[in-house]
């Protein structure tokens, strides 16, 4: 009897290694996964310079394919400047909403405001773009007089609500998880919940908040399509917060339909998309280098 | 300026920021369901497209949302929780450990339209599979990955370590122990997580726009996963955009309110019930 329990219990163990690198396979294949989007797309998209010069299609702002001019500059700013203008417009608010619900709401409020950032997580894209579409898009053009309605700002407006999730939640738990020794320590000395929170909260917990801004810039970079259906589509240069314009994303979803696998234009797609990949990286390295190496 | 006013004003600041946080959510929801509701009927909810004419349904789109995000869900679930079981109960600190987690952050920030893209390319172009249901799954799955192997390692992290040390002391193995013992006690973190994630991708546009394509397949309740798959999400883009359709704008009201509806009972209805079972089994002393 006993050999064969042992037998057994050693087959277990067997069992149990193999079991062990399967799991690891598991975990691997997000390495491959990766890795062969890069690949992938980098090949497809790196092939346009095969027709196109590649100080064209970054330095040039002249968007006609039919006619042989590639210059993506302006979506490459119409990118970069939603981003910033809907961080300006959003981080102070969500952090506002994470310090509140950090060290101020009741417990009862702060029970509702979880769940609430999860629905701001859930509403999709395309809903917040039919929103901004039908409320924002005519406000802008009836009280503020700004052309179409569609444009910079706008977009902007509808990418500050969508980023607030992100913001409030990481900050949220950057806050938290200062210890609470610090914040004792300040409020003994006579500083006020005010004073505490600017002068030892927020320093302490500022590697926590900046990776939640990066984060959510990393969000707005690759909204694709809430900012297509308010953005104007317009491959033009902005020159004020009305301009309608066009960004990386909305563009691809715009053309991408259009043009033939394997030409000079689908691949300056491609390589659009590569552009946002590489933008996407580089903010989780930057995220590394805050050294919280949080996940997204 | 005293520093007991400058307190009182940052406390009044805060509060104003928390309700218009609550206040643009729900004027976004409410705004929704006001206009949409009204547009759900029978005929509607279960009628078939019309390209040119009023009156159309949604009722493949419909059906489409929920296959597709079925499918996806079959496809990486399994990864998901073999990659987040080997991250909270294998891995050591070591290189590859810190590659899978940087590969794993990195996925889960790519933009979804480069997914779709890349979609393109290794599911259509590559393997053949067409502008299909499956194509559009087998993408989507790519979005979900990433987000569920974080689910599951943090739901299996709540665990206590004595639970192991318990199971892994009565001898059994490792295996054993994170099946019978870890899973069982991760379940209702693991079921609220899986839910939020599918409630995200439930919307998800971008990817599904080139790889599922902006057709359906002309038989209601089409489980042919080679048929061209549109979903609710990217029918209310296409009409809003493309589409032809006078009522356009009705059409897109009425599936504007029933993905919120669907994204309300996602996360309310079944993840609120997971929450208070997880309280109730961490809360209760063993």
């Amino acid at each position: 009897m006993p050999t064969i329990t042992i037998r057994s219990h050693k087959l277990k163990l067997v069992y149990d290694r193999y079991v062990r690198y399967l799991l690891f396979g598991c975990a691997f294949l997000m390495t491959f996964i990766i890795l062969s989007i890069i690949v992938f797309v980098g090949q497809q998209g790196l092939l346009t310079f095969t027709q196109v010069n590649p100080a064209e299609f970054f330095m040039h702002a002249k968007w006609d394919p039919g006619e042989g001019n590639f210059g993506a500059l302006s979506f490459i700013i119409g990118t970069l400047l939603t981003t910033i203008l809907a961080i300006l417009l959003g981080a102070p608010l969500g952090l506002a909403g994470a310090v509140f619900m950090a060290k101020i709401a009741p417990p009862w409020l702060r029970e509702v405001m979880r769940p609430a950032t999860d629905l701001y997580v859930a509403i999709p894209s395309v809903v917040y773009g039919f929103i901004g579409l039908t409320i924002i898009v005519p406000f802008m053009r009836q009280y503020l007089h700004a052309g179409t309605g569609f444009g910079l700002l706008t977009t902007a407006v509808i990418l500050a609500v969508m980023i607030l999730p992100t913001i409030i939640s990481i900050s949220e738990d950057a806050l938290r998880a200062v210890p609470r020794s610090l914040e004792e320590a300040s409020l003994a000395l006579g500083a006020t919940r005010w004073q505490t929170v600017r002068k030892v909260l927020l320093p302490a917990a500022m590697p926590g908040i900046l990776t939640s801004i990066v984060l959510a810039m990393a969000r707005a970079v690759g909204e694709t399509m809430a900012v297509q259906m308010v953005i104007g589509n317009t491959p033009q240069l902005v020159t004020s917060l009305f301009t309608p314009t066009a960004t990386l994303t909305s563009e691809i979803v715009i053309e991408m339909g259009n043009t033939p696998f394997g030409s000079a234009w689908g691949n300056s797609l491609f390589l659009m998309a590569l552009v946002l990949l590489l933008m996407s990286l580089a903010m989780i390295v930057i995220i590394r280098r805050l050294g919280q190496g949080r996940m997204a | 300026m005293s520093s007991r006013i400058s307190d009182k004003i940052a406390t009044a600041v805060a509060w104003l920021a928390a309700f218009a946080i609550l206040g643009i959510l729900a004027s976004f929801l409410l705004y929704m369901l006001y206009k949409g509701i009204p547009v759900l009927s029978r005929q509607f909810i279960t009628g078939m497209p019309s390209d040119i004419r009023a009156g159309g349904g949604v009722g493949p789109e419909l059906f489409n949302s929920f296959y597709i995000l079925f499918l996806s869900m079959v496809v990486s679930f399994p990864v998901a929780l073999g990659a987040g079981i080997y991250l909270a109960e294998y891995a050591r600190k070591s290189r590859v450990t810190d590659l899978i987690r940087l590969s794993t952050e990195s996925l889960a920030t790519v933009p979804s339209i480069v997914l779709g893209l890349f979609g393109m390319i290794v599911f259509i172009n590559y393997m053949g599979l067409g502008i299909t249901i499956l194509s559009g799954a087998l993408t989507l799955s790519l979005l979900n990955i990433p987000v569920l192997v974080r689910v599951t390692e943090e739901s299996l992290r709540t665990v206590p370590g004595y639970y192991r040390e318990a199971s892994l002391a009565l001898g059994a193995t490792k295996w054993q122990t994170i099946w019978r013992v870890v899973l069982p006690n991760a379940l209702p973190g693991l079921i609220t997580g899986i839910t939020l994630t599918a409630g995200r991708a439930m919307g998800e546009t971008a990817i599904l726009i080139f790889t599922a394509g902006t057709t359906v397949s002309r038989q209601l309740g089409d489980f042919d996963v080679f048929a061209a798959g549109e979903t609710l999400a990217v029918h209310l883009w296409y009409v809003m955009g493309i589409g032809l359709v006078p009522d356009r704008l009705d059409i897109a009201n009425g599936i504007g309110a029933l993905l919120i509806i669907t994204i309300l009972l996602f996360n309310l209805a079944f993840t609120i019930p997971g929450r208070i079972l997880q309280k109730r089994m961490t809360g209760s002393q063993h």
